[in-house]
Formats: structure tokens, C-alpha cells, sequence
């Protein structure tokens, strides 16, 4: 039971080729490209969604941070839409890769500091001291909030892959309980089994919250360098 | 006794035996075949989804293929965890 567990969170591959470039493609399918004035439904409703979150988002950045707006909106976009097609039966997600995570966790964080460093180096500086520190803490404080400041893109991945893996997790172990349960007493099947469903919907939750609270995040360090 | 194929015609006009002749005749070269996955997805797009009274059917028959080509992907793991007797 242990190998089946994990055996759902290796990269897919069929007849040898792998196919993860596929699955990672795949939700921009679901995402058409709107052309008219007034489109087809899906296309208005995707609209409604982006419009209501852009304007949420990015109502508290300066100019120079709204240029990151189709950064940001894509961002969320992305790792939704991965996250919910992977609450589907049989699915891969690629989310649950801490190396996918990383590899967008990095530069984007990279990218706010950079930016911080280029056009208000002494602000950005001035981050590393908080206001009213005592004189002899300085030199401890500042080692603190380097180490603080350099753990931002590692905690960004670790905090996604580990929530959805764990979700994955739980359902694959509930769901399996559930089963074997039905054999042994039907009560305590059916009490596993309303675990199973609420769970299900706590992961759908956290699907889109953890593609929010990235996005955010990622915003909070833009805010914190224009 | 193979007739010859007339050019560019549509599956459905194609006679059984000149199939083959058809079949050779199409265009596998790379644009070729990104010009089916386009044809293909522009036909499922405007039939269902571009619609003006579009219903969940469009999105939900994508999913459930998806759902489809992964059960396939992993079947070889699953069919251990069938409840028989004898794997």
C-alpha cells in the first residue's frame, strides 16, 4: 500500500515518453482566447473571474507594480486551474513537484527584489533593519532578516507542494479506508465516507486559496519594492 | 484492381478500397499534423463551447476525456489494486 500511495506523484510517462509538458499545456485549453465584444459564455465568465480578481489584487500597488498585472493574473490563472483539474480521478498535477514550484517561486521573488534593489536601493536596504531596534541587537537583527529574506522563495514552493500533496494524500488514504471498511461495518463506512466528502471539499478550497495566497504573496514582496 | 484517387477528398466521399491511396496522401508533415490538432479544436470549440446558449456538456465532456486518458495512463498500476482473488 505504501508504493501505491506515491505512485500517483511520479512524472507521468507513456511508452517511454514524457508526457508532463502535456499535462502542464493542458489547462490552457480550458482558457479560450476571447474575440468579440460580448463572447460565448465560458469566455465571459473566465472574463468576470479575471476582471473581479485583477481589480482586487492590484488595487493597493503603485503604478510601477500594476505592470506586473499580467504576471500576477496568469500566476493565479495557472496554478487554479492545476489545482482543480488535479481534485479530478487518475490525474497528475503539477503542483505537487516541488521542482516546478521552486522554478516559479525563484524568479518571481527574485524578480520583486531585483527590482526593489534597482530603483530604491536605499528602501530596500532599509528593509533589513526594522524601526526601533536597539543599538546592540543591530547586527543580529540584520542576519535575522536576511535569512528571513532569502527563505520568502523557498517557503512560496514548499508551503504549495506541500498543501496539495498532503490533500492528494488524505484523499487517496481516506478513500482507500473507506473501502476496506465497507467489509468490516457499514457505520463506520459511512461516518469515513462523509470524511471523505467534506474533505473533497476542503479541497477545493485549498486549491484556490493556495493559488491565491501565491499570488499574493508574490504581490506583497512587489508591493514591498516599488 | 484500385482506381485512382481523385485529389482532396473528404472522408466520407471515399470509396473502401481506395482508402489506403487516401490515407497516403494526407499531410503528415509537422504543419500538416499541427493543422489537424487546429481543424480538430476549432471544430469541438465552435460546436459546443462558442456558442450562444452554452451549457456545462461543452467544458465537462473535455474533463471527462482527460479523466479517460489518465485512468488509460495508469492503468497498469491500478489493475493491481482491483478486489480479486487472484492478481
Amino acid at each position: 500500500m505504501n508504493e501505491n500511495l506515491f505512485t500517483s506523484f511520479i512524472t507521468p510517462t507513456m511508452v517511454g515518453i514524457p508526457i508532463v509538458p502535456l499535462i502542464i499545456m493542458f489547462p490552457s485549453i480550458l482558457f479560450p482566447s476571447p474575440s468579440r465584444l460580448v463572447d460565448n459564455r465560458l469566455v465571459s465568465i473566465q472574463q468576470w473571474l479575471v476582471r473581479l480578481t485583477s481589480k482586487q489584487m492590484l488595487s493597493i500597488h503603485s503604478h510601477k507594480g500594476q505592470t506586473w498585472a499580467l504576471m500576477l493574473m496568469s500566476l493565479i490563472l495557472f496554478i487554479g486551474s492545476t489545482n482543480l483539474l488535479g481534485l479530478l480521478p487518475h490525474s497528475f498535477t503539477p503542483t505537487t513537484q516541488l521542482s516546478m514550484n521552486l522554478g516559479m517561486a525563484i524568479p518571481l521573488w527574485a524578480g520583486t527584489v531585483a527590482t526593489g534593489f534597482r530603483y530604491k536601493t536605499k528602501a530596500s536596504l532599509a528593509h533589513f533593519l526594522p524601526q526601533g531596534t536597539p543599538f546592540p541587537l543591530i547586527p543580529m537583527l540584520v542576519i535575522i532578516e536576511t535569512i528571513s529574506l532569502f527563505i520568502q522563495p523557498v517557503a512560496l514552493a514548499v508551503r504549495l507542494t506541500a498543501n496539495i500533496t498532503a490533500g492528494h494524500l488524505l484523499i487517496h488514504l481516506i478513500g482507500g479506508a473507506t473501502l476496506t471498511l465497507t467489509s468490516i461495518s457499514t457505520i463506520t463506512a459511512f461516518i469515513t465516507f462523509t470524511v471523505l466528502v467534506l474533505l473533497t471539499i476542503l479541497e477545493f478550497a485549498v486549491a484556490l486559496i493556495q493559488a491565491y495566497v501565491f499570488t499574493l504573496l508574490v504581490s506583497l514582496y512587489l508591493h514591498d519594492n516599488t | 484492381m484500385a482506381s485512382v484517387v481523385p485529389v482532396e477528398k473528404k472522408l466520407m466521399d471515399v470509396k473502401l478500397g481506395e482508402l489506403p491511396s487516401w490515407i497516403l496522401m494526407r499531410d503528415f508533415t509537422p504543419k500538416g499534423i499541427a493543422g489537424a490538432f487546429q481543424r480538430g479544436y476549432y471544430r469541438y470549440y465552435n460546436k459546443y463551447i462558442n456558442v450562444k446558449r452554452g451549457g456545462v456538456a461543452g467544458i465537462s465532456m473535455v474533463l471527462a476525456a482527460y479523466v479517460l486518458f489518465n485512468y488509460c495512463r495508469c492503468y497498469k498500476e491500478l489493475k493491481h489494486e482491483r478486489l480479486r482473488k487472484y492478481h
